[in-house]
């Protein structure tokens, strides 16, 4: 009965997107205030309904209601309660209904706090907002609808993918998907002011906080995937440019640009178009990255959407929404543009370069990891696309951004002095010259692509400690002014502060762990020793054991180092027999500079097992240096200057007129 | 998209049908130290092709286990890096290569990228060159003062 409630407010939930896609927006065109208001009601009721029919989901997992096809096919009673609860977004129509959830959840938000929007501008978002979920929730009921019921209704269930029932992806998609369909809104208001005809400094202030919001979401989502696949994939690698990894990088790359765009548009009322551009186009890279990789074309051996009509669909919905919003785009966007000058020396001469290199990085993504399939289109023959090719193509694009990205905030809006600006930043200058030499006189055998990223690493970030200093006035002023400057520093620059600081830490963290990296691989018998990284390991044995739902083998290692305390580490393998599966559970233990990173392989035949260790330096910095980014980006959220509030009349008026409706 | 990443995974799970650990075994070690790493250097550079979009190096299929001792052998035998790729490719096809060789069906591939950024940062170029010369931004006309009127009064 509670299941039919739930698929119930499903459906309920389609036809008031229905009422919420197109009533407000005709409203909005006849400038009738009641139509147009009907659009917060619709968007709250909406997502209630999803919510309910979420909850009602969540609950048939919970208690493992077998009667339930998605529930039978991914949970079984013996797992975990965590991962009951999480599993609820480990299958396709799990996840859906988490998008859908996600989609309603930040209409809902739009109507609940947007009140100092003008009415037409909320009118005209949520209606977009609304028609997003009118086509996700009829792509739900129609293709993957997670009420589908089981008759008979069997004994138990066929449990979910082990891989799955771990903490770290458990939640990943949250965020993941907070990220993607974050930007879901930030399209809708793209969407809204082309209608409109107006994109002025107020507009880019209503959608930064959800940019960087959904920002904020989709670097953690990516972070903990990538700290996942370290883990479990038991080969020491983080990032594989995987089509799954491109697929949540390429709208991450955009969001960025779009972040920073759109910052531009605030402060200096110019590239409005090409904010609006962006804004389509990192929701249509969402889409197509949720979406298309999923419906399997990428990859021939798929077994979610193998289901043809969920392919075509999917096809459908995001030809009409980027296409549509394209179109539109064409047909509207040269009416936009107030376009305020500057001199290519400015703040936001170094803002375009950088979007200019994010989005060049973003294509040379996409083309990689959709090129084997245009390939195979076009001559037939099938090719590769590996990580080797990005290397090569993406690190040297980005490269000279990272440069920008600290000489950027040093200079003035519209015209910038560079050399002034090299000046303030000479101490990060010194740095970075400095470091690899040091690098070098310490290790001959250094890599001069190692030797390059830590110049980089340490002009990133020194670059931004050189910048709050000057700002502060330290060492111009007395102690006691800078820290008064300091502690007055809007949350936005402490918020930029701390972000570009994490991308420093990120680069050090991955130019040291790939450089310096060490790896050894031996067949181990109990009592066998192996050395790495100044450390000692003792293989002491193997203990087989059953635990909840799965077999266990787990070798027990003991690591010494001179000096310090011995400890002891467990890899395991694990052997899941309701999804006749294996995993592996890597041991690592960290100090924050490096980790001992131990897989347990194959019994080698003779009594041994084989033991995978290595000892990877700074790893744990890529993960600290991504949080420290989402954090910035959560810091700068909470600046007063973002919040919403009554529109000030500015001297944006001019610029709206001229791209006002004609 | 876990459940992608996942599936990615799980593929290969099935596919392999064996134990989960990848990669590389000790018992296929050659002696010769800088061999070896030629070796562990070119596997990287080898799709494990039963497997979902994995290295040789890192698969533990009987596949990749079978081209790893067949590379060591073509080292062993004296071959250059390049010629190792090429006989291995010319047995098993261009989808074996991860990184994809430079010929006619990947120069779109391999120029894009330069030819995007250069294209961007020259268009950029000239946009802000024509700008410096046009002339400052126009006063408004009647009309668009009337209609600045009007949306000045709608918004108060």
């Amino acid at each position: 009965m509670l299941v039919e409630i739930g698929h119930f407010a499903l459906v309920l939930a389609l036809l008031v997107a229905l009422v919420q896609g197109t009533i407000p927006l005709v409203g909005a065109s006849v400038r009738s205030r009641a139509l147009m208001d009907l659009a917060q009601p619709a968007a709250l009721l909406q997502f209630a309904l999803v919510a309910l029919a979420f909850a009602v989901f969540m609950h048939a997992h919970i208690i493992s209601d077998f009667s339930v096809r998605n529930v039978f096919e991914n949970s079984h009673t013996a797992k975990p309660l965590l991962y009951k609860v999480t599993g609820v977004w480990g299958s396709h129509e799990g996840s859906m209904m988490l998008w859908v959830f996600m989609l309603t959840l930040f209409g809902g938000l739009v109507a609940g706090f947007g009140r100092a929007l003008p009415a037409s501008l909320r009118a005209r978002t949520l209606a977009i907002q609304g028609l997003l979920g009118f086509g996700t929730l009829l792509f739900m009921i129609a293709t993957s609808n997670p009420f589908d019921r089981l008759f008979p209704t069997p004994a138990d269930g066929r449990d979910l993918n082990p891989l799955l029932q771990d903490p770290g992806l458990a939640f990943h998609p949250p965020f993941l998907y907070f990220g993607y369909v974050g930007f879901s809104i930030t399209y809708s208001f793209a969407i809204a002011a082309l209608i409109g005809g107006r994109v002025g400094a107020q507009w880019a202030r209503w959608v930064r906080p959800w940019a960087l919001s959904a920002w904020c979401g989709l670097t953690i989502g990516i972070a903990l995937g990538s700290w996942w696949a370290y883990y479990v994939l038991g080969w020491g690698g983080w990032w594989y440019w995987d089509p799954v990894e491109n697929a949540s990088f390429m709208p991450w790359l955009l969001g960025t640009a779009l972040l920073h765009s759109a910052a531009v548009v605030e402060k200096r009322e110019t590239l409005q178009r090409w904010t609006v551009l962006l804004a389509i186009l990192t929701f249509g890279m969402s889409l197509i990255g949720t979406f298309l990789v999923r419906s399997g074309v990428l990859t021939s051996v798929h077994s979610f959407a193998v289901d043809p009509a969920r392919g075509v669909f999917i096809l459908a919905l995001i030809a009409l929404v980027v296409g549509g919003g394209l179109l539109l785009y064409a047909f509207r966007a040269p009416g936009l543009e107030t376009g305020n000058p500057f001199a290519p020396i400015s703040r936001e001469g170094v803002l375009v370069f950088n979007n200019l290199l994010l989005c060049a990085g973003m294509a040379t993504v996409f083309l990689g990891t959709f090129y084997p399939l245009f390939a195979e289109v076009w001559s037939g023959v099938k090719l590769s696309v590996g990580p080797q090719f990005f290397d090569a193509t993406f690190v040297p694009i980005l490269m000279p951004g990272i440069i920008a990205m600290v000489i950027g905030p040093v200079l003035a809006w519209r015209r910038g002095n560079l050399a002034a600006a090299l000046r303030r930043l000479s101490p990060a200058l010194v740095g970075a010259f400095l470091a690899p030499v040091v690098v070098f006189l310490l290790n001959h055998a250094a890599p001069p692509a190692a030797l390059a990223g830590v110049a980089l690493a340490v002009w990133a970030t020194l670059g931004v400690l050189t910048d709050l200093a000057d700002r502060s006035g330290l060492a111009r002023l007395p102690l006691r002014a800078t820290w008064r400057r300091l502690r007055h520093l809007p949350r936005g620059t402490w918020g930029y502060a701390l972000a570009h600081f994490g991308v420093g830490v990120l680069i050090a963290g991955i130019v040291v762990s790939t450089a310096w990296r060490s790896e050894r691989i031996e067949s181990m018998h109990a009592g066998d020793t192996l050395a790495i990284a100044g450390r000692t390991l003792r293989f002491v044995g193997v203990t087989e054991g059953d635990v909840a739902n799965y077999h266990v083998e787990r070798a027990q290692i003991l690591v010494e180092r001179p000096g310090g305390a011995a400890m002891t580490l467990y890899p395991e393998r694990r052997w899941y027999p309701v999804a006749r599966s294996q995993t592996t559970n890597t041991a690592i233990t960290t100090n924050g500079f490096g980790d001992l990173y131990l897989a347990l392989g194959d019994p080698d035949g003779q009594g041994g097992w084989v033991l995978r260790a290595y000892y990877n330096p700074l790893v744990p910095w890529i993960w600290f240096g991504a949080v420290l980014a989402a954090l910035g980006g959560i810091l700068s959220l909470s600046d007063r200057r973002l919040r919403m509030r009554l529109p000030a009349a500015r001297a944006s008026a001019a610029g709206a007129i001229r791209a006002g409706d004609s | 998209m876990i459940s992608l990443r996942l599936l990615f995974a799980v593929v290969l799970l099935v596919v392999t049908m064996g134990p989960s650990v990848h990669a590389v075994e000790p018992s296929e070690r050659l002696a010769d130290a800088a061999l070896e790493a030629r070796a562990r250097g070119l596997s990287k550079e080898l799709r494990c092709l039963v497997c979902q979009n994995q290295s040789i190096d890192e698969s533990n299929a009987d596949l990749a286990h079978d081209l790893r001792l067949l590379l060591r052998e073509r080292l062993v035998a004296g071959d250059t890096d390049r010629q190792v790729l090429d006989y291995i490719a010319a047995r098993y096809g261009v989808f074996v290569l991860l990184d994809p060789p430079f010929a006619p069906l990947t120069w779109v591939l391999w120029l894009t990228p330069p030819v995007l950024v250069l294209g961007g940062g020259g268009l950029l170029l000239l946009r802000a060159r024509r700008r410096r010369l046009e002339p400052p931004v126009p006063e408004l006309s009647r009309e668009e003062r009337a209609r600045a009127a009007l949306l000045l009064g709608d918004q108060q």
